[in-house]
Protein backbone atom coordinates (compact mmCIF):
# COMPACT_ATOMS: atom_id res chain seq x y z
CA UNK A 1 0.00 0.00 0.00
CA UNK A 2 1.02 3.09 -0.96
CA UNK A 3 1.75 6.54 1.72
CA UNK A 4 -1.52 7.99 1.90
CA UNK A 5 -3.48 8.07 5.15
CA UNK A 6 -5.68 4.91 5.41
CA UNK A 7 -9.18 4.68 4.80
CA UNK A 8 -11.93 3.35 6.68
CA UNK A 9 -12.86 0.76 4.26
CA UNK A 10 -9.15 -0.53 4.30
CA UNK A 11 -9.22 -0.36 7.86
CA UNK A 12 -11.72 -2.80 8.62
CA UNK A 13 -9.46 -5.09 6.68
CA UNK A 14 -6.64 -4.99 8.74
CA UNK A 15 -8.00 -5.25 12.47
CA UNK A 16 -7.01 -9.00 12.96
CA UNK A 17 -3.48 -7.77 11.51
CA UNK A 18 -3.49 -5.82 14.13
CA UNK A 19 -4.42 -7.49 16.69
CA UNK A 20 -1.99 -10.33 16.16
CA UNK A 21 0.92 -7.08 16.11
CA UNK A 22 1.45 -8.40 12.27
CA UNK A 23 1.65 -5.16 10.68
CA UNK A 24 4.84 -2.87 9.54
CA UNK A 25 5.36 0.08 11.33
CA UNK A 26 4.17 2.26 9.36
CA UNK A 27 1.26 0.67 8.88
CA UNK A 28 0.58 -0.02 12.34
CA UNK A 29 0.99 3.73 12.73
CA UNK A 30 -1.61 4.75 10.20
CA UNK A 31 -4.00 2.44 12.00
CA UNK A 32 -3.51 4.08 15.22
CA UNK A 33 -3.98 6.82 14.03
CA UNK A 34 -7.09 6.68 11.81
CA UNK A 35 -8.39 4.73 14.88
CA UNK A 36 -7.86 7.97 17.23
CA UNK A 37 -9.57 9.90 14.94
CA UNK A 38 -12.50 8.16 13.54
CA UNK A 39 -15.65 7.44 15.46
CA UNK A 40 -16.88 5.17 13.10
CA UNK A 41 -13.93 3.27 12.82
CA UNK A 42 -13.79 2.82 16.36
CA UNK A 43 -17.06 1.42 16.79
CA UNK A 44 -15.86 -1.51 14.60
CA UNK A 45 -13.14 -1.97 16.11
CA UNK A 46 -14.99 -2.31 19.09
CA UNK A 47 -17.25 -4.71 17.35
CA UNK A 48 -14.26 -6.90 16.55
CA UNK A 49 -13.17 -7.13 19.76
CA UNK A 50 -17.10 -7.74 21.45
CA UNK A 51 -17.05 -10.70 18.98
CA UNK A 52 -13.78 -12.06 19.96
CA UNK A 53 -14.93 -11.66 23.50
CA UNK A 54 -18.15 -13.43 22.87
CA UNK A 55 -16.72 -16.08 20.75
CA UNK A 56 -14.68 -17.02 23.32
CA UNK A 57 -17.74 -17.60 25.50
CA UNK A 58 -18.61 -20.90 23.48
CA UNK A 59 -15.53 -22.21 25.88
CA UNK A 60 -17.87 -22.15 29.05
CA UNK A 61 -20.58 -24.40 27.40
CA UNK A 62 -20.02 -27.54 28.95
CA UNK A 63 -20.80 -30.85 26.84
CA UNK A 64 -22.03 -34.06 28.61
CA UNK A 65 -20.31 -37.01 27.63
CA UNK A 66 -20.51 -40.15 29.11
CA UNK A 67 -17.07 -41.62 27.52
CA UNK A 68 -15.16 -41.00 31.29
CA UNK A 69 -16.43 -44.66 32.46
CA UNK A 70 -15.37 -46.56 29.05
CA UNK A 71 -11.81 -45.07 28.74
CA UNK A 72 -11.18 -45.79 32.08
CA UNK A 73 -11.08 -49.62 31.79
CA UNK A 74 -9.36 -49.05 28.40
CA UNK A 75 -7.30 -47.01 30.52
CA UNK A 76 -6.64 -50.00 33.10
CA UNK A 77 -6.21 -52.80 30.02
CA UNK A 78 -3.87 -50.12 28.12
CA UNK A 79 -1.96 -50.19 31.84
CA UNK A 80 -1.65 -54.12 32.31
CA UNK A 81 0.56 -54.31 28.94
CA UNK A 82 2.83 -51.34 30.13
CA UNK A 83 6.29 -53.15 30.77
CA UNK A 84 7.43 -53.83 34.65
CA UNK A 85 9.47 -50.92 35.10
CA UNK A 86 9.76 -47.89 33.26
CA UNK A 87 12.98 -46.01 32.82
CA UNK A 88 13.09 -42.81 34.22
CA UNK A 89 13.86 -40.25 31.35
CA UNK A 90 14.94 -36.83 31.33
CA UNK A 91 12.18 -35.08 29.41
CA UNK A 92 13.23 -31.50 30.11
CA UNK A 93 16.17 -31.73 27.50
CA UNK B 1 10.72 -27.97 24.48
CA UNK B 2 8.31 -28.99 26.86
CA UNK B 3 7.14 -27.15 29.80
CA UNK B 4 8.14 -29.28 33.18
CA UNK B 5 4.24 -29.26 33.99
CA UNK B 6 4.44 -31.57 30.64
CA UNK B 7 7.12 -33.60 30.73
CA UNK B 8 5.34 -34.43 34.42
CA UNK B 9 2.17 -35.74 32.68
CA UNK B 10 3.90 -37.48 29.84
CA UNK B 11 6.02 -39.66 32.41
CA UNK B 12 3.25 -40.31 34.79
CA UNK B 13 1.48 -41.77 31.92
CA UNK B 14 4.29 -43.66 30.71
CA UNK B 15 4.17 -45.04 34.64
CA UNK B 16 0.35 -45.48 34.31
CA UNK B 17 -0.51 -42.72 36.83
CA UNK B 18 -4.44 -43.34 36.81
CA UNK B 19 -4.65 -39.65 38.75
CA UNK B 20 -2.49 -38.17 35.91
CA UNK B 21 -4.80 -39.44 32.87
CA UNK B 22 -8.00 -38.56 34.63
CA UNK B 23 -7.01 -34.99 35.47
CA UNK B 24 -5.89 -35.14 31.40
CA UNK B 25 -8.99 -36.43 30.50
CA UNK B 26 -10.84 -33.48 32.96
CA UNK B 27 -9.29 -31.05 31.24
CA UNK B 28 -9.29 -31.83 27.83
CA UNK B 29 -12.32 -33.87 27.47
CA UNK B 30 -14.96 -30.83 26.64
CA UNK B 31 -12.38 -29.12 24.23
CA UNK B 32 -11.45 -32.24 22.48
CA UNK B 33 -15.59 -33.05 21.91
CA UNK B 34 -16.04 -29.61 21.01
CA UNK B 35 -13.62 -29.64 18.02
CA UNK B 36 -14.97 -32.79 17.40
CA UNK B 37 -18.41 -31.69 16.55
CA UNK B 38 -17.26 -29.47 14.23
CA UNK B 39 -16.40 -32.11 11.90
CA UNK B 40 -18.74 -34.99 12.88
CA UNK B 41 -22.20 -33.25 12.97
CA UNK B 42 -23.41 -35.87 15.23
CA UNK B 43 -22.60 -36.33 19.31
CA UNK B 44 -22.30 -40.35 18.53
CA UNK B 45 -19.58 -40.00 16.03
CA UNK B 46 -17.74 -36.64 17.77
CA UNK B 47 -17.99 -39.12 21.15
CA UNK B 48 -16.30 -42.11 18.92
CA UNK B 49 -13.92 -39.58 17.59
CA UNK B 50 -12.58 -38.65 21.04
CA UNK B 51 -12.32 -41.89 22.87
CA UNK B 52 -9.85 -42.99 19.53
CA UNK B 53 -7.65 -39.91 20.12
CA UNK B 54 -7.31 -41.04 23.87
CA UNK B 55 -6.71 -44.18 22.94
CA UNK B 56 -4.12 -43.00 19.98
CA UNK B 57 -2.43 -40.35 22.84
CA UNK B 58 -2.04 -43.90 25.32
CA UNK B 59 -0.41 -45.88 22.68
CA UNK B 60 1.84 -42.93 21.08
CA UNK B 61 2.83 -41.76 24.60
CA UNK B 62 5.66 -43.37 24.73
CA UNK B 63 7.11 -42.59 21.12
CA UNK B 64 6.03 -38.86 21.82
CA UNK B 65 9.50 -36.92 21.93
CA UNK B 66 8.27 -33.71 23.02
CA UNK B 67 8.88 -31.83 19.34
CA UNK B 68 5.43 -29.84 20.08
CA UNK B 69 3.46 -29.20 23.26
CA UNK B 70 1.47 -31.89 24.95
CA UNK B 71 -1.70 -29.68 23.75
CA UNK B 72 -0.70 -29.31 20.42
CA UNK B 73 0.42 -32.78 19.76
CA UNK B 74 -3.26 -33.92 21.32
CA UNK B 75 -4.94 -31.63 19.00
CA UNK B 76 -3.33 -32.67 15.97
CA UNK B 77 -3.97 -36.32 17.10
CA UNK B 78 -7.90 -35.69 17.37
CA UNK B 79 -8.05 -32.88 14.42
CA UNK B 80 -6.99 -35.66 12.06
CA UNK B 81 -8.78 -38.90 13.49
CA UNK B 82 -11.73 -35.92 13.24
CA UNK B 83 -10.84 -35.45 9.45
CA UNK B 84 -10.54 -38.90 8.04
CA UNK B 85 -13.82 -39.52 9.74
CA UNK B 86 -15.58 -36.37 8.51
CA UNK B 87 -14.24 -37.52 5.12
CA UNK B 88 -15.54 -41.24 5.00
CA UNK B 89 -18.46 -40.23 6.18
CA UNK B 90 -18.91 -37.51 3.66
CA UNK B 91 -19.17 -34.35 5.57
CA UNK B 92 -16.26 -32.73 4.85
CA UNK B 93 -14.46 -32.41 1.86
CA UNK B 94 -12.34 -29.53 2.18
CA UNK B 95 -9.25 -30.28 3.37
CA UNK B 96 -7.54 -27.67 1.59
CA UNK B 97 -7.73 -24.09 0.45
CA UNK B 98 -10.57 -24.93 -2.41
CA UNK B 99 -10.16 -21.92 -5.32
CA UNK B 100 -13.33 -21.00 -4.07
CA UNK B 101 -11.96 -20.07 -0.46
CA UNK B 102 -8.93 -18.22 -1.76
CA UNK B 103 -11.23 -16.08 -3.77
CA UNK B 104 -13.27 -15.78 -0.73
CA UNK B 105 -10.44 -13.98 1.15
CA UNK B 106 -10.90 -11.19 -1.46
CA UNK B 107 -14.28 -10.38 -0.36
CA UNK B 108 -15.04 -7.59 1.92
CA UNK B 109 -14.94 -7.84 5.43
CA UNK B 110 -18.07 -5.40 5.36
CA UNK B 111 -20.49 -5.36 2.38
CA UNK B 112 -19.42 -1.93 0.15
CA UNK B 113 -22.08 -0.96 0.18
CA UNK B 114 -21.43 0.76 3.50
CA UNK B 115 -19.02 2.64 2.31
CA UNK B 116 -19.00 6.06 0.29
CA UNK B 117 -17.85 4.88 -3.32
CA UNK B 118 -15.01 6.17 -4.73
CA UNK B 119 -14.46 9.85 -5.61
CA UNK B 120 -17.99 10.62 -4.74
CA UNK B 121 -17.24 12.29 -1.21
CA UNK B 122 -14.45 14.55 0.28
CA UNK B 123 -13.67 11.73 2.58
CA UNK B 124 -13.68 8.46 -0.15
CA UNK B 125 -14.64 5.02 1.31
CA UNK B 126 -15.79 6.61 4.37
CA UNK B 127 -18.43 5.22 6.21
CA UNK B 128 -22.04 5.58 5.18
CA UNK B 129 -23.64 4.29 7.88
CA UNK B 130 -21.39 3.76 10.89
CA UNK B 131 -21.30 1.06 13.24
CA UNK B 132 -22.74 1.37 16.63
CA UNK B 133 -21.48 1.31 19.71
CA UNK B 134 -22.14 -1.85 21.19
CA UNK B 135 -21.12 -0.27 24.65
CA UNK B 136 -24.48 1.12 24.83
CA UNK B 137 -26.61 -2.67 24.60
CA UNK B 138 -27.38 -3.76 27.76
CA UNK B 139 -25.28 -6.38 28.73
CA UNK B 140 -27.69 -8.59 29.49
CA UNK B 141 -28.26 -8.70 25.68
CA UNK B 142 -24.96 -9.63 24.93
CA UNK B 143 -24.47 -12.40 26.91
CA UNK B 144 -27.73 -13.52 26.37
CA UNK B 145 -28.27 -17.66 25.62
CA UNK B 146 -29.80 -15.74 22.03
CA UNK B 147 -26.70 -14.12 21.07
CA UNK B 148 -24.70 -17.38 21.89
CA UNK B 149 -26.75 -19.35 19.21
CA UNK B 150 -26.23 -16.38 16.82
CA UNK B 151 -22.64 -17.00 17.30
CA UNK B 152 -23.02 -20.43 16.93
CA UNK B 153 -24.94 -20.30 13.90
CA UNK B 154 -22.32 -18.12 12.57
CA UNK B 155 -19.90 -20.24 12.95
CA UNK B 156 -21.48 -23.63 11.63
CA UNK B 157 -22.08 -20.79 8.43
CA UNK B 158 -18.30 -20.85 7.88
CA UNK B 159 -16.51 -22.82 5.53
CA UNK B 160 -14.12 -25.79 6.97
CA UNK B 161 -10.91 -24.04 7.09
CA UNK B 162 -12.71 -20.76 8.84
CA UNK B 163 -14.08 -22.37 11.33
CA UNK B 164 -11.62 -24.43 12.05
CA UNK B 165 -9.34 -21.37 12.75
CA UNK B 166 -11.79 -19.62 14.76
CA UNK B 167 -12.34 -22.13 16.76
CA UNK B 168 -9.10 -23.06 17.76
CA UNK B 169 -8.28 -19.44 18.31
CA UNK B 170 -10.69 -17.93 19.87
CA UNK B 171 -12.71 -19.96 21.61
CA UNK B 172 -9.61 -23.06 22.53
CA UNK B 173 -7.25 -20.14 22.85
CA UNK B 174 -4.19 -21.75 20.95
CA UNK B 175 -1.64 -19.02 19.96
CA UNK B 176 -1.41 -18.67 16.32
CA UNK B 177 1.91 -20.67 16.56
CA UNK B 178 -0.32 -23.58 17.65
CA UNK B 179 -2.71 -23.52 15.53
CA UNK B 180 -0.83 -23.14 12.65
CA UNK B 181 0.87 -26.27 13.47
CA UNK B 182 -1.69 -28.16 14.36
CA UNK B 183 -3.72 -27.25 10.68
CA UNK B 184 -0.35 -26.81 9.06
CA UNK B 185 -0.55 -23.31 7.54
CA UNK B 186 1.09 -20.53 7.52
CA UNK B 187 0.66 -17.57 9.74
CA UNK B 188 -0.47 -15.27 7.05
CA UNK B 189 -2.81 -17.42 5.72
CA UNK B 190 -4.11 -18.20 9.25
CA UNK B 191 -4.87 -14.16 9.90
CA UNK B 192 -6.69 -14.13 6.70
CA UNK B 193 -8.46 -17.30 7.67
CA UNK B 194 -9.01 -16.04 11.04
CA UNK B 195 -10.37 -12.28 10.05
CA UNK B 196 -13.11 -13.49 7.46
CA UNK B 197 -14.51 -15.67 10.02
CA UNK B 198 -14.50 -13.16 12.87
CA UNK B 199 -15.43 -10.79 9.99
CA UNK B 200 -18.84 -13.28 9.66
CA UNK B 201 -19.18 -13.79 13.02
CA UNK B 202 -19.50 -9.77 13.85
CA UNK B 203 -21.64 -9.20 11.07
CA UNK B 204 -24.28 -11.80 12.00
CA UNK B 205 -24.05 -10.45 15.50
CA UNK B 206 -24.46 -6.97 14.26
CA UNK B 207 -27.57 -8.26 12.12
CA UNK B 208 -29.19 -9.80 15.42
CA UNK B 209 -28.35 -7.02 17.77
CA UNK B 210 -29.40 -4.18 16.06
CA UNK B 211 -32.50 -5.35 14.15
Amino acid sequence: MDEHDLTCQELVELVTDYLEGALPEKQFKRFEQHLSGCHDCHHYFDQMRYTIRLVGRLSESHLSSGAKDELLSLFRDWKKELPEQEKPENLEE
Amino acid sequence: MLTIEDADIIQGLRRGDESVFVSLFDGYQNSLLRLALMYATDQRLAEEIVQETWLAVLKGIHRFEGRSALKTWIYSILINRAKTVAQREGRYNNLTLSLDEQTESNEPSVPVDRFHPDDDHPYPHHWLNGPSDWGELPEEKLLSDETQKVILAAIDGLSPNQREIITLRDIEMLSSEEACNILGISESNQRVLLHRARAKVRQALEEYLER
